[in-house]
């Protein structure tokens, strides 16, 4: 990552500071995430109990397309490896999650939906997009985890982490203008395709 | 003497936390040739730092420690039945020790088993050897690339794609582009052409163990090999499909005898890890 020209941003995200991300824009978070996956969107998505978990904390945050390999040593966790996961299953929950409990960042890979960054144009967020794969050394700027949501019922890799992070990269590649690098890089490579399988 | 379980409990550790040889050099070189500051470049980069990292601190690539897939060809003197105890013995024991994450989950009650054994899992297929030793080939593979795989019938009406080598070309590059940067980039793409969908799965997966300087010995193959590697670079997809001049490191296609009837291509992909590695005991 070049962190030289990276602009650190810390969480809770206001929606002014959102607003002014652009894709391209290299990223370092710091403060709280929330990793959410398969289980944690459907259940979002679905009717949650509001007693059960962190629902206040959701605003202004980053959710986490992220099923990290997470140690236990008598209560104390230690997350040792912890890159994103492919956002493309979240799509069908992500809009409602966002505008519903304020969400402003979307943190995953291989990026997301238009109707996803529709929501994200209406609401204020950002797609954020890590390194796939580097799964040990987006652990590293992982300082701490501060609590955990739905361990027992969906397991380590599905349950709700709150993590703290610092100065955790990623890019910003869905910005709430809408524009996305995922549907521009999808678009030109549809051309190249077309010119390579036409004929014969 | 190292006990069997131990020595498969080892070639885990080693799958799970570096990269293979040859994976490597070929990530190092796709970095040297991406353009300065472009972010196919800065992925690259991050991807070698993590490879670093995970190695020095003995820890996994990747959170996704894949379905352990194991492909043993075993000796006359030993039998299927304890190489396989071995293999499920080893693969309890690195899951608390690499660690992994436990993937396995029951599709009935939705329970993750925790030691990531269940019905089918890991995967192991063996193949009875004329040979001394025994060899076991292990690749550990992520869902998010297990889940980009591809399936074609040909002749393919949507793609222009006939029962030809060319046709077979197309749906690789279909494959590609549809898969976008999802699944990890820069790829291993294996190709399994056959006349059944099951020999077809199979070969295109045991594809993606081959070494990426290992040429194909037929002509035909090997030339379709390189040409579709550089017709997928030529699509811009990139390192994590952000746009870049790299978006596959190898093309590899294996072939069975089809069917008259049938011409099945299998399409599976592999990320930019390809994690998998050898054990000859």
């Amino acid at each position: 990552m070049n962190n030289k020209k990276a602009i650190k941003i810390e969480t809770p995200l206001t929606e002014e500071i959102v607003r002014a991300l652009r894709v391209g824009q290299n990223v370092l978070i710091s403060g709280t995430i929330f990793t959410a996956r398969d289980k944690v969107h459907a259940y979002l998505a679905g009717s949650p109990d509001p007693e059960d978990m962190p629902f206040k904390k959701l605003a202004g945050s980053i959710l986490y397309h992220c099923g990290p390999v997470i140690t236990e040593d008598n209560g104390r966790y230690s997350v040792i490896a912890a890159g994103p996961t492919t956002s493309q299953r979240m799509q069908m929950y992500e809009p409602f999650v966002i505008s519903h409990y304020g969400v402003r960042g979307i943190m995953g890979k291989g990026g997301m939906s238009a109707e996803v960054a529709q929501a994200m144009k209406e609401s204020g967020c950002v797609y954020l997009h890590a390194i796939g794969g580097a799964g040990a050394l987006l652990a590293e700027k992982i300082k701490a985890v501060e609590g955990v949501w739905k361990l027992e019922e969906f397991g380590r890799a599905e349950a709700m982490w709150a993590l703290r992070v610092e100065d955790f990269p990623a890019m910003v590649t869905i910005d709430s203008r809408g524009e996305s690098i995922h549907a521009q890089v999808e678009k030109t490579s549809k051309e190249r395709l077309l010119g390579l399988i036409q004929g014969r | 003497m190292l006990r069997l379980k131990d020595g498969i409990k080892e070639i885990i550790r080693k799958t799970a936390v570096s990269l293979p040889r040859d994976v490597e050099e070929a990530l190092k070189a796709a970095f040297e040739a991406e353009p300065e500051e472009s972010p196919s470049k800065e992925a690259l980069a991050q991807m070698l730092e993590n490879a670093r990292i995970a190695k020095n601190s003995a820890r996994p690539l990747c959170q996704d420690t894949g379905t352990p897939i194991f492909y043993a060809r075993v000796p006359r003197e030993l039998s299927f039945a304890v190489v396989e105890k071995s293999i499920l013995d080893g693969l309890r024991t690195a899951t608390e020790s690499v660690p992994l994450r436990p993937n396995a989950v029951d599709v009935l009650t939705e329970k993750n088993s925790g030691d990531n054994t269940g019905l089918f899992f890991p995967e192991i297929y063996f193949e009875q050897s004329e040979q001394d030793t025994l060899v076991v080939d292990l690749s550990l593979k992520g869902a998010g690339s297990e889940n980009a795989g591809a399936f074609y019938k040909l002749p393919d009406e949507r793609l222009k794609a006939g029962r030809d080598l060319d046709g077979v070309r197309k749906c690789i590059l279909d494959a590609v582009y549809s898969i976008q940067g999802r699944a990890c980039p820069p790829y291993t793409v294996g190709v399994g052409i056959a006349g059944t969908r099951l020999a077809a799965a199979k070969l295109s997966r045991t594809a993606l163990m081959r070494k990426l300087n290992e040429e194909a010995p037929e002509p035909a193959i090997n030339e379709l090999e390189k040409r579709a590697l550089s017709e997928i670079n030529s699509l811009g997809i990139g390192a994590m499909g952000l746009g870049g001049n790299c978006t596959a490191l190898g093309v590899k296609i294996n072939h069975a005898h089809r069917h008259t009837g049938s011409y099945f291509v299998d399409i599976s992909i592999a990320c930019w890890a390809n994690r998998r590695s050898r054990l000859v005991w």
